[in-house]
């Protein structure tokens, strides 16, 4: 049943496109790209107890590099795609350094500050980044001469890297690296004495989930072809966090659902109801208050309890 | 190679948290397989003495070796990796995983694969076969596929003994073993001490001092962070020192 669900989901996805509009292929694009920032902070949130609020950087950082890289140096897209993703892993590596000395609250507060003098930067730093203006006239590449221009063609490769990505950070969780994590996330010290470093497996961490961060900034400055200092805000930071909390964090579908919840009511219900932010407040409540794990522990409990009533 | 004189040597360890000395000047020596029993009143510094011999707690000055290595700068898990493991006063297991799947995440603990990002750990067949095996050496067979939070107090300190034991020690610390349990499960718990093997030395923590002595052979007293008395067993319950800071008249 859960197989077949599955293989019907897929097909439709792929499918997609055959059926729908330029408008509903490029808010599906939208929500695939927030799935991969989600899950990448999902990693640090669910599977490692490390809450950020600073990870929109890494996803900007990675679409600023690209975009400069591009426009201003004339670099292709292969060379500056891979400048980019190490660029933004090493500048998570560094990030880690400094924001893994705490842990908690003081974890966050260091990836809020960090992430804060990086959107500083952009908005300040005009003759790199072109300040408020952001910056333009960025172009999709095109992969073994496939053209990326319309909504389809580039749907259809966010979602090959949507698939590859998720793939990749399921099979990291589910590792023993994965069993090391969530061991470090419920009891360091005992994890430690086991012969476990709770440090290095935070770091280690730390940088695979900014790398995914820098995936998914790639395909958000592609997709957009145009970037602003907002890309590095908290908002935007925040907004990830929100979906894998909603979602149900620690979990590989919550941040998938919770991701897409988010994308649709910021990107479609915004639309139609002008306060789109109150009504995202009032769905988050809705879920705190009905499902506090999040949207997908809830529904499994709740198919839980329903099947145990059939017994 | 020779074998070291000593499994744990604990030489004029010192440790303060702004004035107050919780461990003042102490110093223990360990023989391989001894069987140590730390006694003192609540707050005598017995559990900063262990934090301090796994590296938890840094001490402020005094050395640390195990067999014949200074580990006093040594991380926690460093520490593992030469033969030293733990359990807790409180216990701190893994509540929503299964027995299995909190022995295994002992004995993988040693292993080079903890850190591959791939292999999920089922793929290690010889863990969930070792992990089975050890809990049924406890009796806990079968109750291996239960999570944690399911099964009864007194169970869970037998796996947390099995989780420190699955990785073969040199040296174990056992702080509080028996706490919290009722009769019957102190005579299983004790009866598990016992049948340790003598490669591992065991230093215990214990107020339950029938059944604790049954299982020392040197007894230390420890109070206000200082080595009051130190010896055999019987030496030691006898001191005139023990009745009057310990056991009382």
């Amino acid at each position: 049943m859960k197989k077949q669900a599955l293989v019907i989901l897929v097909a439709l996805l792929i499918a997609l496109p055959l059926f729908a509009g330029d408008f509903y292929i490029n808010l599906s694009t939208q929500v695939l790209i927030a799935v991969v920032f989600a899950c990448s902070l999902n990693l640090l949130v669910g599977y490692g107890g490390m809450t950020s609020l600073g990870h929109a950087s890494y996803m900007g950082l990675a679409s600023y590099i690209v975009a400069i890289l591009t426009t201003r140096y004339g670099m292709g897209h292969g060379a500056t795609a891979i400048i980019s993703i190490v660029g933004t892993t090493a500048s998570a590596a560094l990030f880690g350094l400094i924001a893994l000395r705490a842990t908690g609250l003081s974890f966050l507060m260091i990836t809020l500050a960090i992430s804060q003098v990086l959107w500083g930067l952009a908005y300040r730093m005009t003759s790199v980044t072109n300040g408020d203006n952001g910056i333009t006239g960025i172009t999709r590449p095109m992969p073994f001469g496939v053209s990326l221009e319309s909504a389809s063609s580039f749907y259809w490769f966010t979602l090959i890297v949507t698939a590859a990505s998720f793939a990749a950070m399921a099979t990291f969780v589910l590792s023993t690296f994965g069993s090391s994590l969530r061991g470090v996330r419920d009891q360091p010290r005992r994890m430690a004495a086991l012969g476990y470093n709770p440090w290095m497996i935070r770091w280690i961490t730390f940088i695979y989930s900014g790398f995914w961060a820098g995936v998914a900034g790639l395909l958000y400055v592609y997709y957009h072809k145009y970037i602003h200092p907002t890309s590095l805000s908290t908002t935007n930071s925040a907004e990830g966090l929100l979906g894998v909390i909603a979602g149900g964090s620690g979990t590989l579908g919550g941040p998938v659902v919770g991701a897409a919840l988010v994308s649709l009511l910021k990107n479609y219900a915004s639309g139609y109801i002008e306060r789109w932010n109150m009504l995202l407040g009032i769905v988050f409540l809705l879920i705190v208050l009905l499902m506090p794990t999040g949207i997908v522990p809830g529904i499994r409990k709740l198919v839980g309890r329903i099947r145990g009533g059939q017994k | 190679m020779t074998t070291p004189e000593y499994a744990l040597e604990v030489s004029n360890l010192c440790k303060s948290f702004g004035g107050l000395a919780v461990t003042q000047n102490v110093t223990l020596k360990i023989r391989p397989g001894e069987r140590r029993l730390i006694i003192g009143p609540n707050g005598a510094g017995k559990t900063t003495l262990f934090n301090q011999i796994t590296g938890d707690l840094m001490p402020s000055s005094g050395k640390v070796q195990l067999f014949g290595k200074d580990i006093t700068r040594l991380r926690p898990d460093q520490r593992a990796h030469f033969g030293l493991s733990r359990t807790y006063q409180i216990i701190t297991l893994f509540a929503q995983d299964t027995l299995e799947h909190n022995v295994a995440l002992g004995l993988m603990g040693l292993r080079s694969a903890r850190w591959h990002t791939i292999r999920p750990m089922s793929f290690y067949k010889d863990i969930a076969h070792e992990s089975r095996r050890i809990l049924g050496l406890v009796g806990l067979e079968n109750r291996a596929s239960l999570p944690v939070s399911d099964i009864a107090y007194g169970e869970k300190r037998r796996v947390e003994l099995t989780m420190a034991l699955a990785q073969k020690p040199r040296l174990l610390l056992l702080d509080e073993p028996l706490a919290g349990l009722s009769s019957s499960e102190r005579t299983t718990v004790k009866s598990l001490i016992a049948s340790i093997p003598r490669e591992t030395a065991v230093v215990m923590i214990e107020h339950d001092m029938d059944t604790a002595l049954d299982l020392a052979e040197t007894v230390t007293l420890l109070n206000y962070g200082k080595v009051i008395v130190d010896g055999e067993r019987d030496a030691v319950i006898a001191d005139e020192k023990t009745r009057e800071v310990y056991l009382g008249s």
